[in-house]
Parts: C-alpha cells; sequence; structure tokens
C-alpha cells in the first residue's frame, strides 16, 4: 500500500465515520453546526496523530500484556492537553463542545488506530495514518453538521442564510440520525460505483 | 516484535509511561493555568460590562456573595467615581430543559433591569438556547422593566414575559433566575 492510498483511505473507502462507524458517540452529540463538526473533529485528529506518532515509537518496548493500559494512557495523556489548551485559547469552542472533549479518550477509534495499526506500523506510515483518519474524520463530522446546521438553523458556520427557524428535528438527537444515515447511503453509493 | 510479558517489565513499562504522561501533564496545566483564570475573569468582567453603566471601580472586588436555595448568588456592585450606578448580580437557575442555567442580571438602583446576560446554560439548541442575545432578542424584553410592576413570568402562567416559542420551561427558568436577583436585591435593600 503506498503512503498516497494509506493517507485517502480516512475520507471515503475506510472513513471512520461513514464506512467503520467508529465513534458515533462525539458524532451524534457535537455536530449541531459545522464549526462544532470541524472543532471536535480537528481537537481527534491532533490526539490521533500524537497518540498514532508515540505508539509506533514505544511499540517495541510494550510488553504485550499490558499494551492496553500503556496505550489508554497515552491517549488520554494527549486529550487532557487538548482540553486544557482548548480551555486557554479557544474559550468559546471549548465550552460548545464541553464534555465530549475529554470524551475523546473513550472515543474508540483513537484505540482502534493505536491497536490495529500503529502498533504494528512504522513511525512515519502511522503517522500518516493518524492524519488521514484524523483528517476523514473531522471531513464527515463538518458534512453532518454543515447538513444539520442548513436544515435545522438555515445558517452555514454561523452565517445565517434563511430568516426564522429551520426543521427543528435536524438540530435535536433525532435529527443526528436522520442525517447520519442519508449520509452513509449516499457515502456507500459512491463507494459501490466507484469500484 | 511482540515482547515476552514478565512481571518486572510490566511494572516497570507501566511505572515509566504514567511518570512521563503525569510529568507532561504537570508542564501543560503550569503553562495553561494563567491563561484559563485570565479567559475566566475577562468573561466575567465583558458579562458585568454589558449589563450595568459604565463604572470606574473594579466590581469583582466588592463582591458579596449570598447563600440562596443551596447555592450562591453574588453582587458585583457598579460604582462611578463614589456613586452607585447599578448591580450586577450573578444568579442562577435549576429548572433549565438542560440543568442549571447562570445568568448576570444588571439592576440599576432604581430597581429596574438594565440588562441581561447568559453566563453559563445547556438549553437545546435552536430551542431553548434563544435565551442568548446572540440567538433572539427573547431577553431584551427585560430591559427597562421594574419587576416591582411588572411580573417576571411567562404569558403561560399569569405573567408579563412573552416566552421563546416551543421552550417554555427555558422561558420560566430564565424569569426564576431574573426573579431570584431581583429578590435578592430587594431583601438587601429593606436591610
Amino acid at each position: 500500500m503506498t503512503q498516497w492510498k494509506n493517507f485517502t483511505k480516512g475520507f471515503l473507502r475506510e472513513n471512520p465515520v461513514f464506512i467503520l462507524l467508529l465513534g458515533m458517540c462525539p458524532t451524534l452529540g457535537v455536530t449541531t453546526s459545522a464549526i462544532n463538526g470541524l472543532g471536535m473533529g480537528l481537537a481527534t485528529t491532533f490526539v490521533l496523530v500524537m497518540a498514532n506518532l508515540v505508539i509506533s515509537l514505544v511499540k517495541d518496548i510494550i510488553p504485550n500484556k499490558v499494551r492496553i493500559p500503556c496505550f489508554i494512557v497515552i491517549i488520554a495523556a494527549f486529550v487532557t492537553i487538548v482540553d486544557l489548551v482548548m480551555a486557554a485559547y479557544f474559550q468559546a469552542l471549548h465550552e460548545q463542545l464541553g464534555i465530549f472533549i475529554p470524551l475523546i479518550v473513550v472515543n474508540c477509534i483513537v484505540l482502534a488506530r493505536a491497536e490495529a495499526f500503529a502498533s504494528k506500523n512504522t513511525v512515519l506510515t502511522s503517522i500518516i495514518d493518524g492524519v488521514g483518519m484524523g483528517l476523514g474524520f473531522s471531513f464527515a463530522l463538518t458534512i453532518l453538521g454543515g447538513l444539520r446546521e442548513i436544515l435545522g438553523s438555515g445558517a452555514i458556520f454561523g452565517h445565517k442564510f434563511i430568516a426564522g427557524d429551520g426543521i427543528l428535528i435536524f438540530v435535536l438527537a433525532p435529527g443526528a440520525f436522520i442525517a447520519l444515515a442519508y449520509l452513509i447511503a449516499i457515502v456507500n453509493k459512491i463507494n459501490k460505483s466507484s469500484i | 516484535m511482540k515482547k515476552e510479558s514478565t512481571f518486572l517489565n510490566m511494572v516497570l513499562t507501566l511505572f515509566g509511561v504514567t511518570l512521563i504522561a503525569s510529568a507532561s501533564l504537570g508542564y501543560v496545566y503550569e503553562l495553561t493555568k494563567d491563561p484559563i483564570a485570565a479567559a475566566a475573569l475577562e468573561k466575567k468582567i465583558a458579562a458585568i460590562k454589558k449589563v450595568v453603566p459604565d463604572f470606574t471601580n473594579n466590581p469583582l472586588d466588592d463582591k458579596e456573595i449570598k447563600e440562596v436555595d443551596g447555592d450562591e448568588v453574588i453582587f458585583y456592585p457598579a460604582k462611578n467615581e463614589s456613586t452607585l450606578v447599578g448591580i450586577a448580580i450573578e444568579t442562577f437557575t435549576n429548572l433549565g430543559f438542560g440543568g442549571t442555567i447562570k445568568l448576570m442580571v444588571g439592576i440599576l438602583p432604581n430597581g429596574t433591569i438594565k440588562d441581561i446576560a447568559v453566563l453559563e446554560q445547556k438549553e437545546t439548541p435552536g430551542l431553548g438556547d434563544k435565551m442568548q442575545k446572540s440567538k433572539s432578542d427573547f431577553s431584551m424584553q427585560f430591559n427597562g422593566k421594574n419587576p416591582a410592576n411588572y411580573k417576571l413570568k411567562v404569558k403561560k402562567d399569569g405573567g408579563d414575559v412573552d416566552a421563546i416559542t416551543a421552550a417554555t420551561i427555558s422561558s420560566r427558568a430564565f424569569c426564576d433566575a431574573v426573579k431570584r436577583a431581583y429578590n435578592e436585591y430587594i431583601m438587601t435593600n429593606a436591610k
């Protein structure tokens, strides 16, 4: 597999949200607007890249039986760093995302990439995998958030273009499921026709 | 590639990993402690500035904390030179649809509400979160009203407040928080 393919697989072929269906909790929880989706996606990307980097570096010195606790400690450390830095410099976004930032620790996509990829591959390949997967995750969350924001509030990235209320159900929890289901159907269609 | 697990190397690895992780977290915490505190303080001062007329003192120095209903209502008196120009009251309610709501209510010396800012809310996006000024004009209707002759209840409950459409619970909670601030204000003045 070339590095380019390794990088692009996160967008469509192995998109964490649309294909692997991993990390559904933040996906459904925070995507009430495009900017929330993007912020969550980028925070997760940072954690993914750093966790993949460190885990691929230390994979040979970690005994097999304690690898999962070690991975979790490494991931949790990076998540806490993101949480603190966001609270210090991106207050507004930090308040919007709230509890979902600390919850990146238990986002299974981060542990999945660590266990299934970074612990078996070289440093460079793992970083590229982290960037690709992270951007794929951000891409999916931004699309989903954008769709819900357009339909639910008549706005995109906070810029209102339709006066009045949108279809309110799309900013509520059921709207997340409905919008995600349609997006998954579209992505499946695209993937099928491209094979 | 898989390393053999022995008791000693497992203990040592876990110790090493947690030691490095906690050391780096301590470092980042020290680094971000001041910006986080500064951001929180700035937000509070910005909220006070929004709800009372121009002041020259530091309202945070003169704050008075009052225990009400198991939580705190905090008074921030705003003074220009030495005359009181208004009081910013940090108030709360637990009746919100998404839990606690915190407001900053500005009351002028004559008892009228100057302005209200939302400090903290977890109401439903698109419905209850319209209590924020950036989302709708709901909170503006309190401006210039004196709760002595303005009933702080939604119209459905026989009051004078127009509720947010489809968010009666959030609107009721908002009124409850404002009312709590006003009651404290009256009680303090009566003393």
